[in-house]
């Protein structure tokens, strides 16, 4: 399985380019923006303060976009519950998946009369994301 | 304030002014030249970023299947090159030029194919059962197809770059969101066959399941078993795939065969399936109509159409509705709860279409990881 693929590294030098042009710009306008403001010209110091706020809030985009990328990566290990059901006595108990369960397979005693039990269902429960809205 | 913003930045005389304005013409003229290359490089980023994503499933899948491998006794010293020889293995489609018979060599193929997998499987880990066989058997399919889908976007993303086709990348990109998803699925799907969890596409051979517990069961196709089960004063031949290992058997033979066996007596056939969902609609949803709903290579659902029309009996359907995601991971609460309202559906069903002391065939498709019977 050796093989070419894409490089890992997520930092690419476009990227990498695109975040030093815009630190370097957004430096230069605050630079700016003091000179103008040491100069007694507000409107201009305001200009060049509003050019590198929005350098540095790309910069900012970028660098949480490229994160973000990163934190989705891993896959997702999923919770998974059993239920023990006692058929005679309707007796009741979850507990987590153990490897070897499978649905009607006999499990231990019920606690409450004895009897046999058996596992009854096994899914794992998903939280939907909140605020989400969808048409019905 | 307005006249001072239409001076901004390109006040007369101003030098700032001046290099601005040229640094726009130059921005519009090389927006012009390369406007197609550029656009050809953010998309190639896009492909970059989903191929990377893509290589980590694959790589998680090969290391998933690995460890489980060693930990079910497979001998060390073989078993990586074991592995990655059965990532690579291929299938090759019969010729459809011919149709005639088409049905036939792709059966045999799948077949001969199934049979590999299974000596393959057996070699890796000769100590285990024959459940745990076929979930290992499962868990490799998956990482196979992880693989496979690793590197088919990987060759057209190389392809493109090579080429610097726009058309080629945006084929790619256009479809990167829905491989993606698929890819998702089956990386999750790892878990529920490593572990031996039942799945969404088991909601068939749930239900089925449900309705034989506690009856007699015998086989009656490969790797499916089917119980008679009094519903409603009627006899109910309720089938589904022999669990609890992952297997989704051969449904379609199943029905053929109890067909033929009691002639022209079987008044209806139920068949109950996992399907996915459009967007909008809510896992666990319940819909029925008419039809043969068997997914797959679609060898069984032509096995049991050729036999419905052949004896005129009438097929209805009953689907559970979960997205690829559900289908391949373990089985959400929702698509759980959806068997019993498939039960009554069923129920409603027979009672509505069927007499008392009638015959009708019930059968849960899909695959039966981590359900008995």
């Amino acid at each position: 399985m050796s093989e070419k693929g894409p490089t890992e590294s997520r930092f690419s030098s476009i990227l990498f380019i695109i975040i030093i042009v815009a630190l370097g710009l957004s430096i230069a306008a605050f630079l700016f923006a003091a000179n103008a403001f040491g100069g007694q010209d507000a409107i201009q110091g305001s200009y060049f303060m509003l050019i590198g706020i929005m350098g540095l809030t790309l910069l900012t985009y970028m660098l949480i976009q490229t994160r973000r990328r990163t934190l989705r990566l891993p896959i997702q290990t999923q919770r998974v519950a059993t239920t023990i059901l006692c058929q005679k006595c309707d007796f009741k108990s979850i507990r987590s998946f153990q490897r070897g369960d499978y649905i009607f397979k006999e499990a231990e005693e019920c606690p409450k009369c004895n009897e046999k039990m058996i596992i009854a269902s096994i899914y794992r429960e998903v939280e939907e994301e909140k605020g989400k809205k969808e048409l019905s | 304030m307005i006249p001072q913003v239409s001076q901004f930045p390109t006040g007369q005389g101003d030098i700032l002014g001046w290099i601005l304005q040229v640094a726009w013409l130059i921005l519009i003229v090389a927006t012009f030249i390369y406007g197609q290359r550029i656009q050809l490089t953010l998309m190639l980023r896009e492909v970059e970023g989903g191929l990377f994503r893509l290589k980590f499933m694959r790589d998680e899948g090969r290391k998933t299947a690995i460890s489980t491998l060693k930990e079910l006794g497979g001998s060390e010293t073989d078993l990586t090159a074991r592995v990655d020889r059965f990532l690579e293995y291929v299938a090759i489609e019969p010729v459809n030029l011919d149709p005639s018979g088409v049905i036939w060599r792709l059966e045999h193929l799948l077949d001969v194919r199934d049979i590999r997998f299974k000596d393959e499987v057996k070699l890796m880990v000769p100590g285990v059962g024959e459940t745990q066989r076929n979930n290992v058997e499962l868990m490799l399919e998956a990482a196979l197809d992880l693989n496979i889908i690793y590197k088919v976007i990987r060759h057209f993303y190389m392809l493109g770059k090579k080429t610097k086709s726009l058309y080629i990348i945006m084929q790619i990109q256009m479809l990167l969101p829905l491989i993606m998803r698929e890819a998702e699925a089956f990386a999750n799907a790892l878990q529920a066959f490593t572990q031996g969890q039942p799945i969404g596409d088991g909601a068939g051979a749930l239900v089925a399941a449900k309705l034989m517990h506690g009856h007699k069961t015998r086989k009656v196709a490969k790797d499916v078993v089917v119980a008679k089960v009094p519903i409603e004063g009627r006899t109910a031949y309720v089938l589904k795939a022999e669990g609890p290992g992952g297997n989704v058997g051969k449904p379609g033979e199943a029905i053929k065969q109890i067909i033929e066996k009691n002639k022209a007596k079987i008044t209806t056939a139920i068949i109950v399936d996992a399907a996915q969902k459009l967007e909008g609609e809510k896992p666990g949803e319940v819909a029925e109509g008419v039809g043969v709903a068997i997914g797959g290579p679609e060898v069984e659902k032509y096995k049991v159409e050729e036999t419905i029309v052949k004896y005129k009996i009438p097929v209805d359907v009953v689907l559970i509705k979960e997205d690829i995601g559900d289908a391949y991971s373990t089985m959400r609460k929702e698509v759980f709860d959806a068997a019993d309202a498939v039960i009554d559906r069923i129920k409603r069903l027979i009672l509505e279409r069927t007499k008392k002391g009638d015959s009708i065939i019930i059968a849960g498709i899909g695959n039966t990881i981590g359900v008995g019977q």
